[in-house]
């Protein structure tokens, strides 16, 4: 890759050292009479990372699209001026667009399965805008992609390349979009949440990419909602909050002595090591919060040598959970971390008895639980409740907030007598988790995730059951909301006395609200500890490799 | 992740909702009060005024027997409509029994019913009438039972894909989870979502139904003479066609103009329901 007869465009045309790539100034965009972005101005400089953070709705992915001249019908796009190298993107025509994106600017989605052409060979893929760009012949491209997929650390590119998208993981799509976005070698690399939808390892593989595309010269302009994968690429960072710049300076300045409010409790928020026992929204100061108590007597829930087998399409079986056993006591918070394909949210549906394991068994107080049979097991229900990570498909589309609530509430301990005592509890467990009665009678699509978090928060409380199953309850949701409803979480622990069983791929939020955890990979438990001894002293390797992985503030 | 904001067009019910509203509406009134509309009978026999072009005194011109032709197809309203109702009805009932089985009773059963449905739904649905009429002989009630048992599996077939995409949705797992039992899991959630996309689709086989019943009584399979349905009135006219092309054109008229009007509702509906499965 570093012959300059390979290269499209050479660097030597390119601007280097400190002077600027890209120009903005006072963009602003809008939707009808909304303004989304709202005057920002920013400069992007080669070999040096601009990364825009924000939450939803802060403006950021419409920045990233409108400086790839995507922003979408009906959008009102204005600015004082965007230069690319010296030329003006504001008046580009969509014909001149084309002859940008690819060449001078490269755009990475978040989602490489949406947006890699799923009937189409990887490898023709990749060789796409080599193509639309004119570059080479056809042999000569697949080459090329070939080389491509290579460099960016795909094993075996030559079989990757004839494969297709749906084959291959959300790690080899997002590299093989990555590849695609670089094969011009453009100067200015936009990447939009580039890793969101990946586990912790492969985002750690491939922030490493764009570091190494960095290192190479190129202009990068990460959007993000995740400060911590910020921290480990960024040079510069700009906050985004209702279109507006709230903060905007070098990495390390903004990352840890921030100047704005906002991005101090953006900061405060993020669940790590750090905030055990301490409250993560609310203002300025941390509060050490009193530990409950943990009940050590019988366990509240037990699992016993759990194996699930599946037997796929192939008619190959596939260990799926594999001797998994635990004990969950009363008042405490067991977490189960590990990557997509560990078997967690397998073994959490186990322990529900909503699925039937293969071997082993689930006890509830010490009695048999998942061994019973449908209709015995239907009266002990009320006593486990779950929570999922997406709220709104677990609620009856046609069902009210105050419906969803009553009907969980007459399938509890005491059920309510009449219609007025069934209302006024739903108005008092919405109270608990931070609704109102007002928002009885809300369609729960007319939330935001966090107030639907909190509806199905409301919903598994409402039976008072002893155990709640959350399965990976904050993964949606914004780093802000979030925390809130980490917080909430803990509050009604300490409250209600309730056990979790806590399903996450996010080690900080694991070690933020477990008590005891499990790491699991491939199916097996690899490590089980107190959250100290699991993130303190690790033993297994696969641990240290997921804690080295985790993407920190510290790194910025 | 931001979102991008787009702004909602304001809907203006279009002019071809409106119009088809009319239609409807007339129709539905024809059915229910046709004395609103019309004065005389629709039997009554003029013999000094047959086969008379339309005018003033006759919209829709007399037939053979000096019946007065648009008094006749209000009458027939009640009829028409009331197949094309009942029809659906039929259909819906025997579909959501099939459909409903075949997705939920396992996989044996499942088999067993959607071959059943794969062969009644290689065979026009118009045939599967036939042959009903066949064994049960011509009248409003074999037209109904014909019409609505010709276009039952079609919607068996959408009906069990629908309840197997509802049973995968997290609300379903949700409600057993809180310890409801599967009956009360189907009643309360899984039929009303299965059905609700199929509100539009029932329109749509009103419309449907209405034609295939004129199509069975042009044939002389469906409801007697002299009775006034639609398509018994096509059938009469048949022998005045190259004298008097009124008896056949303007019943044809009404009876597309009815169809289109209903499916255009049925579509309205679907679209704003945000579609059913196709």
């Amino acid at each position: 890759m570093t012959t300059v007869d390979d290269r499209p465009v050479g660097r030597a045309d390119r601007v280097s050292g400190t002077t600027e790539l890209l120009r903005v100034e006072n963009l602003r965009v809008s939707f009808g009479a909304t303004e989304v972005v709202g005057g920002i101005s920013f400069t992007a400089r080669p070999g040096q990372c601009l990364a825009i953070v924000g939450e939803s709705g802060s403006g950021k992915s419409v920045t990233a699209r409108t400086l790839v001249g995507l922003t979408g019908p009906g959008a009102r796009v204005s600015a004082d001026r965007i230069d690319l190298a010296g030329a003006d993107l504001l008046h580009t025509t969509e014909r001149a667009w084309r002859g940008l994106r690819g060449r001078q600017i490269g755009f990475v989605l978040q989602d490489a399965l949406v947006s890699l052409d799923q009937l189409r060979r990887v490898g023709d893929e990749v060789a796409e805008p080599l193509k639309l760009h004119r570059w080479g012949n056809r042999a000569a491209r697949a080459a090329k992609a070939v080389e491509l997929l290579a460099s960016v650390g795909v094993p075996e590119p030559e079989v990757r390349a004839q494969q297709r998208p749906y084959e291959l993981s959300g790690g080899l799509r997002q590299r093989a979009l990555i590849a695609s976005a670089i094969a011009l070698d453009p100067p200015l690399l936009i990447a939009d949440e580039p890793t969101t939808a990946l586990d912790v390892t492969v985002q750690a593989q491939v922030l490493d990419l764009l570091a190494a595309s960095k290192e190479r010269g190129t202009s990068i302009i990460l959007i993000s909602h995740d400060l911590s994968v910020v921290a480990r690429l960024a040079d510069e960072v700009a906050v985004m909050r209702d279109g507006h710049i709230v903060e905007h300076g070098p990495a390390g300045q903004v990352l840890h002595d921030p100047r704005h409010d906002y991005t101090r409790m953006l900061l405060a928020a993020i669940p790590s090591e750090h905030t055990r026992g301490t409250r993560l929204s609310g203002t300025a100061t941390t509060v050490q919060r009193a530990r409950r108590q943990v009940d050590r007597g019988r366990p509240v829930l037990e699992a016993r040598h759990l194996t699930k087998v599946f037997r796929g399409p192939d008619k190959v079986d596939r260990t799926v959970v594999d001797d998994v056993s635990f004990e969950l006591f009363g008042g405490e918070t067991l977490g189960i971390v590990g990557e997509s394909g560990s078997g967690k949210t397998t073994t959490a549906r186990i322990a529900l008895a909503i699925l039937e394991a293969t071997s082993g068994e689930v006890l509830l107080r010490g009695e048999p639980w998942s061994a019973l049979s449908t209709d015995r097991r239907r009266p002990l229900r009320k006593q486990v409740g779950v929570v999922y990570q997406d709220p709104l498909s677990s609620f009856d589309p046609r069902w009210s907030v105050g419906r969803i609530v009553t009907d969980a509430l007459a399938t509890g301990r005491r059920p309510p007598s009449s219609k007025t005592e069934a209302r006024d509890r739903a108005v008092r467990l919405l109270e608990q988790v931070g609704l109102t009665g007002a928002h009885l009678a809300s369609s729960p699509l007319r939330l935001s995730g966090g107030q639907r978090q909190r509806v199905a928060i409301a919903r598994a409380l409402a039976p008072e059951p002893s155990v709640i199953v959350c399965d990976e309850p904050v993964s949606a949701l914004d780093v802000s909301i979030q925390a809130q409803v980490l917080d909430l979480l803990t509050d009604l622990q300490d409250e209600l006395g309730v056990s979790y069983l806590f399903i996450s791929h996010d080690l900080g939020v694991i070690h933020h609200v477990s008590d005891r955890i499990l790491v699991m990979k491939d199916g097996r438990v690899v490590e089980h500890g107190t959250a100290t001894e699991v993130f303190e002293r690790p033993r297994h390797p696969y641990t240290r490799q997921l804690l080295t992985a985790v993407p920190r503030l510290g790194s910025a | 992740m931001s979102t991008l904001t787009v702004t909602r067009a304001v809907h203006l019910p279009k002019v071809g909702t409106v119009l088809s509203l009319l239609v409807v509406a007339f129709v539905v009134a024809a059915a229910l009060v046709p004395g609103l509309l019309v004065d005389g009978s629709p039997t009554a026999i003029d013999l000094k005024s047959t086969l008379e072009a339309p005018s003033w005194a006759h919209p829709f011109g007399t037939d053979d027997a000096g019946r007065d032709l648009f008094t006749r197809v209000v009458h027939g309203a009640r009829e028409s409509l009331g197949i094309g109702l009942g029809a659906t009805a039929l259909a819906f009932v025997i579909a959501i029994g099939l459909g409903f089985t075949a997705a939920l009773a396992g996989r044996v059963v499942d088999a067993a019913i959607t071959r059943v449905l794969e062969v009644a739904f290689a065979f026009p649905a118009l045939l599967l009438a036939l042959l009903v009429i066949a064994v049960r002989g011509p009248s409003l009630a074999t037209s109904i039972a014909a019409v609505g048992i010709g276009s039952a599996p079609g919607y068996a077939r959408m009906i069990r894909g629908q309840v197997l995409a509802v049973r995968q949705a997290g609300f379903i797992e949700a409600a057993a989870a809180l310890g409801h039992g599967w009956f009360t899991v189907i009643r309360r959630h899984l039929f009303p979502n299965a059905m609700r996309p199929l509100v539009a689709v029932a329109t749509l086989g009103v419309g449907q139904s209405i034609v295939w019943a004129s199509a069975l009584s042009f044939l002389g399979l469906g409801v007697a003479p002299p009775s006034s349905e639609w398509g018994a009135l096509l059938d009469a006219g048949r022998l005045h066609i190259t004298t008097s092309w009124w008896l056949e054109i303007l019943p044809g008229v009404v009876i597309v103009l009815v169809a289109i009007s209903v499916t255009s509702l049925g579509r309205t509906l679907q679209n704003r329901l945000g579609g059913a499965a196709r």
